[in-house]
């Protein structure tokens, strides 16, 4: 009987990373950043009906990178258990960490155990109301997940576009208007081309709005509020 | 692909999800399976449990789109359970529901059924059609069958703004989930029939805003003159029926005090009368 080819787990694990860094790094970048009042989540997308950037619930958000099947299966996941809990107990109960905790588990343990890996990041991001912090959590495809802080970038070139938002040093939550035209020039630099207002997804978590706080901003709404 | 530590379900319907996943959270329990066999041997539970009763309820359609407006009433055989429940609830932005039957029960259905609305939209990108969203409801009610001999009825009566219509909608239901649409007014309850009467009386199609508030609250105020479980105004603890109207903007509640206003024109009204 033949033997099987031995493959060291070092080795196994680093062939997956690899896999999965290759295929997230095929698309394009989104960025979610704190202003005054809230979250605003900007992502490059063409199409005006396949979304990145979704609502989870009341005060949270999703947004994926990646393989487009996968996130979304991930996406719709986070909504059943935000749902499932804030029926179940309160909608004051659900919460990002929670969630956040979800996904990385699921991440990790896909990652370990299954033959492919999922080639997604994703973002959960909560904005926080009554005096409360926003949350942002960052999860890989192998279940790691960071804290951030400020902003937060995933998919494409990630790291170029988080090194250039970092150069800004923002102190303080910029104005809407002006978070939108910070992502709009770092997509844009990072991209090496001018992009239309129509090739962007752009949403927001409103922490002035009662109960469910996401809202989509349309081109017209971005065009109106460059305009100011 | 099955996602470890995360809830997975193949379909858009928040109730169906909890019925196969998370049974106990349903209307019916983690016994529906008994309870649907006691169905099968009815008669003997009936009426057995005591609970707290929601009484008059009802909707009028108007040009730009329906009232729909509630007593605060709930009973207890002769009791008085509950002075100030509310039974008219908004499901979505151009939606609303109000309930009769068993309080505790209704009350779950209706916030079953936003859940579920708000589910289906968030998974789907877009809002389910008013039709769509009626019939949900009817199968939530067809779900709650084996409740209703055990003597836990709840009736729902939904009202919904159609856009792509550009018109409000009544929609009526039996304990069997069977929907039927009403075309001008609907009301249900113990004084449901007194309620009707009234409308039937006043009612005109294409009635302004003011006008068809103030035959709702009529409607209600005459029910609760002849059906011991329906709550008129109470004066002495400031308690009122509530209302909300819901057209092309939206849904919005009617205020305590424009409630408050037009009650104090009926019972002049109908003071004068007595001298």
């Amino acid at each position: 009987m033949p033997m099987p080819y031995y493959v060291s787990p070092e080795q196994m694990m680093q062939d997956k990373a690899e896999y999965a860094r290759k295929g997230i790094a095929k698309g394009r970048s989104i960025i979610a950043i704190e202003y005054v009042n809230g979250i605003l989540l900007v992502a490059e997308n063409p199409s005006a009906s396949l979304y990145k950037i979704s609502e989870i619930y009341d005060n949270i958000a999703f947004a994926g990178a990646g393989k487009y099947s996968e996130f979304e299966n991930l996406r719709k996941a986070g909504i059943r258990h935000a749902d499932l809990k804030g029926f179940a107990y309160s909608r004051e109960d659900v919460t990002a960490r929670s969630l956040a905790n979800g996904y990385s588990q699921s991440l990790g343990t896909i990652f370990s155990q299954e033959l492919k890996p999922l080639e997604v990041e994703i973002l959960v991001v909560q904005v926080g109301h009554n005096g409360q912090a926003n949350e942002m959590y960052r999860i890989s495809f192998d279940g790691s997940i960071i804290d951030e802080r400020t902003f937060a970038v995933i998919g494409g070139k990630s790291e170029a576009v988080q090194a250039l938002l970092k150069e800004k040093g923002l102190t303080q939550s910029p104005e809407l208007r002006d978070a939108l035209a910070l992502c709009i020039t770092a997509l844009e630099q990072i991209g090496n081309q001018k992009l239309s207002l129509e090739s962007l997804e752009v949403a927001v978590l409103d922490r002035t709005r009662d109960g469910r706080r996401f809202r989509r901003l349309s081109s017209a709404d971005t065009r109106q509020l460059l305009a100011t | 692909m099955k996602l470890p530590f995360l809830p997975n379900h193949d379909d858009p319907s928040f109730f169906d999800f909890l019925i196969q996943h998370h049974p106990a959270l349903t209307p019916t329990g983690r016994s529906g399976f008994l309870q649907a066999q006691a169905a099968a041997e009815p008669i003997r539970g009936a009426g057995s449990i005591s609970v707290p009763q929601a009484t008059t309820v009802l909707a009028i359609k108007y040009q730009q789109g329906v009232v729909i407006a509630g007593d605060r009433r709930a009973t207890e055989g002769f009791q008085i359970a509950e002075r100030r429940i509310e039974k008219v609830f908004k499901i979505d932005e151009y939606s609303a529901m109000a309930i009769a039957g068993a309080a505790g029960p209704c009350i779950e259905m209706a916030k079953l059924f936003q859940v579920e609305l708000e589910h289906y939209e968030k998974l789907e990108g877009v809002q389910l059609s008013c039709e769509g969203k009626a019939n949900k409801l009817g199968q939530m009610v067809k779900a709650n069958l084996p409740m209703v001999f055990q003597g836990l009825v709840v009736m729902p009566l939904y009202v919904g703004y159609d856009l792509k219509r550009a018109e409000g909608r009544i929609f009526k239901y039996d304990l069997a989930g069977g929907r039927y649409e009403e075309s001008d007014y609907h009301a249900i309850g113990s004084g449901g029939k007194d309620a009707r009467n009234t409308m039937r009386e006043h009612f005109l199609k294409g009635l302004a805003e003011p006008d068809a508030l103030k035959l709702a609250l009529l409607a209600l105020y005459n029910a609760a003159d002849d059906d011991v479980g329906t709550g008129g105004p109470d004066l002495v603890r400031g308690i009122y029926p509530t209302a909300k109207i819901v057209n092309a903007n939206g849904i919005t509640d009617v205020s305590d005090q424009q409630i408050r206003d037009i009650y104090d024109g009926v019972i002049a009204t109908r003071r004068s009368r007595e001298n």
